[in-house]
């Protein structure tokens, strides 16, 4: 009950007109951010982030956050009516978004990403909302053993779950981490691996590298594509909206399903784009009418975008309760915290019951503005993507600049953004992940912290790792995510004579 | 096999082999780099508990490692697949060149009149659009940006000496 009571406090919180305002801007930004291409939830927050300098924390929170679920929003314009995703995670979203276009269809494919959309993220919310404070209640017993292996758990799940080769994952998280180590130590006080540079005093900031692998990167790889925009008209009308709506009842099964894929998905840092893909793969194999996906099926909308919004929705989740972020784009919303002087972890949930609750119902509202929004705006959205991208492109450049000078005030940064771009490109060419990267860059201090006073405790043994059931439990628990495609192929092998 | 020149087209560049190649021993040595620099700070025990050198130096041997089981992969790959054509890195470098350019003015000539100039030649030089435009719309959005960053949301950025002139 006293989480309702705090929600309610939080709606206060959000009804406030500045906030409201904030809230608004932000979803907007945030659709933009979404429909152009060379711009992403991560990178978009990350350049925004130096407008919320100036704000108080909470309302700064909400103008991030609602960028991020206007990004998500986003994605699927541009899917259904140009076949181009504008995030990763809006991929899926294509195979039948598309075609449906094509058919004349866009109003219904649109209505229905949208629409779906808004039911993952409110499903995502609601999880939040009951299951956050718990975890966080929780978490507060934890030591520097547990929230190592709390860590421990979600770096190995990327290993385990994702696309890329595994060594490459690691290669590409260990880089990350030890980017992180770089400059003061803050254990010791003293300066490591900057041999001799001053610029490298304050290390390497993570909002310079995801502006730089996300942002840069993503323009370099864009302009060797050589994209050209041709696409559909988009027009929603109130007739088309309800026509729709009427119909989505029908696939409450295939939502359901695809909201539990989603929050799974984006509590372990999996993220938006793996969810979005089971999601539809699942679908299409469950589904009566499976073998019309990919021509043109208002299913293989619904599951892709519930799924992709209720995991970047439920990212938020582990970032609040317990200061490990599911996604990059909740990684920089992390950074933001400890810019705002918040400490993120489980003791949020006690010292400043006003942020946790204003950001969570405006989780509420803004998914809910952020629906109007799209659902009444598209073709101002869609005519954004005629633009050129010759004229896009040095102005992305440009606000990418903005965003890394401002951080700290540094030309230097501006320099290693470029740098971070180019490294960026060559390696997703690859196979190289970068959302691990930017993960470890973000949590490594923390982790090292965490890892080196449990050592201290133990007197160097590494089994205090394994001294108690709980942190056992979760560094086993990592060891079997990390090993996962091992113990699949295993699985697979063990199971191969029986059914054969 | 049939696919061997399907993204190139019959076009020429470097092998994707060869940057493969190139990034693993460029992360490889970033690996070596980390292991010096934890060994000059120590990588054992001191009075506070491990040292400063202690984390950064497994994250560096584990760097090391993973690029080298990285290179077996890339041994047995096919060495005619394009990493891309060289057409397609022309493009690239058209964004990256003019945007170090701009990197490298920023601290002289501040980040106002840099984006002019680089919007401006951006789309004159790539988009072939008459000078006009180019010029109306790399300053409109410049105007909006020293708006919107110094006015509405008090975010300093770099100047230089035409803002000087005109007492910004």
């Amino acid at each position: 009950m006293e989480e309702l009571v705090n929600l309610f406090h939080g709606f206060a919180v959000v009804l406030q007109p500045f906030n409201i305002m904030v809230m608004i801007v932000g979803i907007v930004l945030g659709v933009i951010i979404g429909v152009l291409p060379g711009l992403g939830g991560a990178n978009g927050v990350a350049i925004l982030l130096p407008l919320t300098f100036s704000m108080s924390p909470t309302s700064a929170i909400i103008m991030l956050s609602c960028i991020y679920w206007g990004a998500l929003f986003g994605g699927a314009i541009t899917s259904v009516l140009f076949n181009i995703p504008g995030e990763p995670w809006s991929v899926a979203t294509t195979f039948d978004g598309h075609p449906m276009a094509q058919q004349g269809k866009a109003g219904e494919a649109l209505t229905a990403a949208f629409t779906s959309s808004f039911v993952g993220a409110l499903f995502a919310v609601i999880l939040i909302t009951l299951v956050a404070p718990l975890v966080a209640k929780f978490a507060l017993q934890f030591g520097p053993a547990e929230k190592f292996s709390v860590y421990f758990l979600a770096f190995c799940s990327f290993v385990g779950m994702s696309k890329e080769p595994p060594f490459k994952t690691i290669v590409s998280m260990m880089v990350g981490f030890a980017l992180a180590t770089v400059g003061l130590d803050s254990v010791t006080g003293q300066l490591r691996l900057t041999f001799g540079f001053s610029e490298l005093l304050n290390g390497f900031d993570f909002l310079i590298a995801v502006i730089g692998l996300f942002g840069i990167g993503e323009i370099l790889l864009t302009m060797e594509e050589g994209l050209s925009f041709r696409g559909g008209h988009a027009r929603i009308n109130a007739k088309v909206v309800f026509q729709t709506w009427k119909e989505l009842p029908r696939y409450w099964v295939t939502s359901l399903r695809s909201c539990v894929i989603g929050c799974w998905m984006g509590i372990s840092p999996a993220g938006a784009t793996p969810a979005s893909f089971m999601s539809y793969g699942i679908a299409k194999r469950m589904s009566k009418r499976g073998d019309n996906f990919g021509k043109g099926e208002i299913e293989g909308v619904i599951a892709p975008e519930t799924a992709a919004h209720a995991a970047g929705t439920s990212a938020l989740l582990p970032m609040l309760a317990l200061g490990v972020p599911g996604s990059p784009t909740a990684a920089v919303l992390l950074g933001g915290l400890l810019i705002w002087g918040l400490q993120p972890g489980p003791l949020l949930f006690v010292e400043q019951k006003e942020f946790v609750w204003g950001l969570i119902a405006s989780m509420y509202l803004g998914n809910l503005v952020g629906l109007v929004v799209v659902l009444t705006c598209v073709p101002l959205f869609a005519a954004i993507l005629r633009i050129p991208f010759s004229i896009i492109a040095p102005i992305i450049l440009v606000y990418c600049a903005i965003g890394a000078y401002s951080v700290h005030n540094n030309n230097f940064d501006v320099v290693m953004m470029l740098v971070f771009g180019v490294i960026g490109y060559v390696m997703k060419k690859c196979n190289y992940p970068l959302a691990p990267m930017v993960l470890a860059i973000v949590l490594g201090d923390r982790a090292e912290e965490a890892f080196r006073q449990s050592l201290l405790g133990s007197q160097g043994s590494l089994g205090v790792f394994f001294s108690n059931g709980l942190v056992g439990t979760i560094m086993v628990l990592g060891l079997i995510m990390l090993f996962w495609p091992l113990i699949q192929a295993g699985w697979t092998r063990f199971r191969m004579p029986r059914t054969a | 096999m049939s696919d061997t020149a399907d993204k190139a087209g019959g076009g020429k560049g470097p092998s994707h082999r060869g940057v493969e190649i190139g990034v693993a021993a460029f992360l490889a040595l970033l690996g070596l780099i980390t292991i010096i620099g934890s060994l000059q700070v120590g990588i054992g025990w001191g009075l506070e508990g491990p040292k400063a050198g202690f984390f950064p130096f497994y994250l560096g041997v584990l760097i090391v490692i993973a690029s080298a089981i990285n290179f077996v992969p890339i041994m047995m790959a096919r060495s005619d697949v394009l990493f891309a054509e060289w057409s397609q890195l022309k493009q690239v470098m058209a964004v990256v060149v003019p945007t170090a350019i701009y990197v490298a003015f920023i601290p002289y000539i501040g980040i106002y009149v840099a984006s002019v100039l680089l919007i401006a030649i951006f789309m004159k030089w790539l988009g072939r659009y008459g000078w006009s435009l180019a010029i109306a719309v790399s300053v409109g959005v410049t105007v909006l940006n020293y708006l919107m960053f110094e006015k509405w949301f008090l975010v300093p950025l770099p100047k230089g000496p035409l803002e000087d002139f005109f007492g910004l």
